[in-house]
């Protein structure tokens, strides 16, 4: 084919859409549910489950402080991705435009959840 | 061809037919085509270019689905046209088109040059890791060694692979389900030493970073191969060198 | 001159013509779901790191009908992300042998079924024992 093969840089963002799509696959039915539907509607959970001191108190566990960003973090990552390529699959190559616009706001939404993470202490 | 005691039935065939002499671009033509059970779309193909319109054009040879060169869309599914029977569509009307994502050179023939290319940039062959001489007999294989590459060795090159994937239709660069099995094959040979050449093409802009993951390439093989498999393990594979060529600089990868 | 003129069919709206396409877009647009629900954490998250008024404030915003429908929406999408990433398992992931045979794709997929279901039972069980 080609004599010369430039080396895709394609892995960095493959590996943090397998992360991120394998974490969503794992907890993301059950974040839903819990956050989204169990506490503001008061189902099955204790009513004070995700109250301010229980969950200050978790975000200030080192853990739970990685696990919230990851999952953050990585969900963001995952649907870049997947959205990325999707709008090339549908016929939009917007190039970097659609590059910028989908991985741009990941890296955002990461540098927000690490500031938040940070400024919430240890 | 059915002798005319023995017709039954008549189904439709539409065909996507391109002259390249004549039209802009494709058309169908719809033949009636009487057919008996046992008959597949290949033989319905033959008896019109045997007594409809001796100008349709086509690719077959064994009739056996061995060699690879019947490959069609049928009803906008790929297909080998000798294994696929026309009793299955009837009596509704079936469409036959060239392989998706190909050039048509005329009718149901594609180019397929660019696959041709493909199979060469791989080095669809053992590159010893060491020369060997006569003397020193024939390599063993082990069944286990043989199982990590017997799959991928089963591929006949009938595209219909590459008409299923659409990041090769939106993309014709891209190395493509059948190619990097093939790759694959001779890579995790354990007589093979030449993987590390075709990594390069494996982690390449045209390599296996392409592929989201449809999976319907391997879903149309009609061998089994699991082409999708190839490809997605190559990009763990690629991911790996990816970041480990910081850890261990070159001469680490086997 | 050659008298070849090889034609190049247009791609445009190939993924409605295949239903195993149709249902690859579907699940790619699971994607936006996910995006969606990482966005309403991050608010939450900085809501938190704002102190209690805000994070009250937060979690309330969640009772709202449009809320609730939406993360009824996001539950089906994700979950359905859930299966068809395990579907595929098998397809994307090295060939696991045991015992010298290769494990066949629904034991690959059963078993990520599985561990998803364990782990959402085990966050379900871990924010009730936080929660007591
Ligand atoms: S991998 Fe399967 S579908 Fe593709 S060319 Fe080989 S035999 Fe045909
Ligand atoms: S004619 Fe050989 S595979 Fe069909």
């Amino acid at each position: 084919m080609k004599p010369t093969l430039k080396r895709s840089n394609a892995p960095i963002f493959w590996a943090l859409f397998g992360a991120g799509g394998m974490l969503s696959a794992l907890f993301g039915p059950m974040l839903v549910f819990i956050t989204g539907l169990a506490i503001p509607l008061g189902l099955l959970l204790p009513a004070d489950a995700l109250s301010y001191p229980k969950m200050l108190a978790f975000t200030q566990n080192f853990i739970g402080k990685g696990f919230v960003f990851a999952v953050i973090a990585l969900f963001l990552w995952h649907a870049a991705h997947r959205i990325f390529h999707s709008l090339h699959d549908i016929g939009i190559h917007a190039g970097t435009g659609a590059k910028l616009a989908c991985y741009g706001s990941a890296m955002v939404g990461t540098v927000i959840a690490a500031y938040a993470l940070l400024s919430i202490g240890f | 061809m059915p002798h005319m005691s023995d017709i039954q039935k008549v189904i439709e065939i539409e065909v996507l037919r391109y002259n390249p002499e004549t039209d802009k671009a494709p058309s169908s033509q719809v033949f009636e085509v009487p057919f008996t059970d046992d008959m597949s779309v290949l033989q319905g193909v033959q008896y019109i270019k045997d007594y409809l319109d001796g100008s349709l054009s086509f690719r077959w040879s064994c009739r056996m689905a061995i060699c690879g060169s019947c490959g069609m869309m049928i009803n906008g599914v790929p297909h080998l046209s000798c294994e696929t029977f026309l009793r299955d569509y009837y009596p509704a009307r079936v469409r036959v088109e060239a392989l998706n994502h190909f050039p048509i050179e005329r009718d149901l023939v594609i180019n397929m040059e660019g696959f041709i290319n493909k199979l060469e940039s791989i080095q669809p062959y053992i590159i010893p890791k060491e020369p060997r001489t006569l003397a020193q007999g024939e390599y063993l294989q082990t069944p286990e060694q043989l199982n990590l590459y017997e799959q991928f060795s089963s591929c006949i090159n009938c595209m219909l692979c590459y008409a299923a994937c659409p990041q090769f239709g939106l993309n014709p660069d891209f190395i493509g389900p059948a190619a990097t099995a093939l790759l694959h094959r001779y890579n995790v040979d354990s007589r093979d030493g030449g993987k590390e050449e075709r990594m390069d093409l494996v982690r390449s802009e045209e390599g296996v970073f392409h592929c989201t993951a449809v999976g319907y390439c391997s879903e149309v093989c009609p061998k089994h191969v699991d082409p999708a498999n190839a490809v997605n393990q190559n990009k763990t594979n690629a991911a790996v060198d990816y970041f480990l060529r910081f850890v261990s600089p070159k001469g680490g990868a086997k | 001159m050659s008298k070849r003129r090889p034609y190049v069919r247009p791609m445009d709206g190939w993924w409605r013509k295949n239903p195993y396409f149709v249902e690859y877009m579907i699940h790619e647009g699971t994607a936006f779901f996910v995006a969606a629900y990482a966005a309403v954490l991050l608010v939450g998250l900085v809501r938190l790191s704002q102190g209690e008024a805000a994070w009250n404030g937060w979690l309330h915003s969640l009772t709202s009908p449009w809320y609730v429908l939406f993360h009824l929406a996001a539950l089906l999408a994700i979950t359905y992300h859930t299966y068809t990433w395990f579907k595929i398992m098998p397809r994307t992931m090295p060939p696991v042998v045991v015992g010298g045979e290769r494990l066949p794709a629904w034991a690959i997929t059963g078993t990520g079924l599985a561990v998803a279901a364990a782990a959402g039972i085990g966050l379900l069980a871990f924010v009730w024992g936080m929660a007591r």
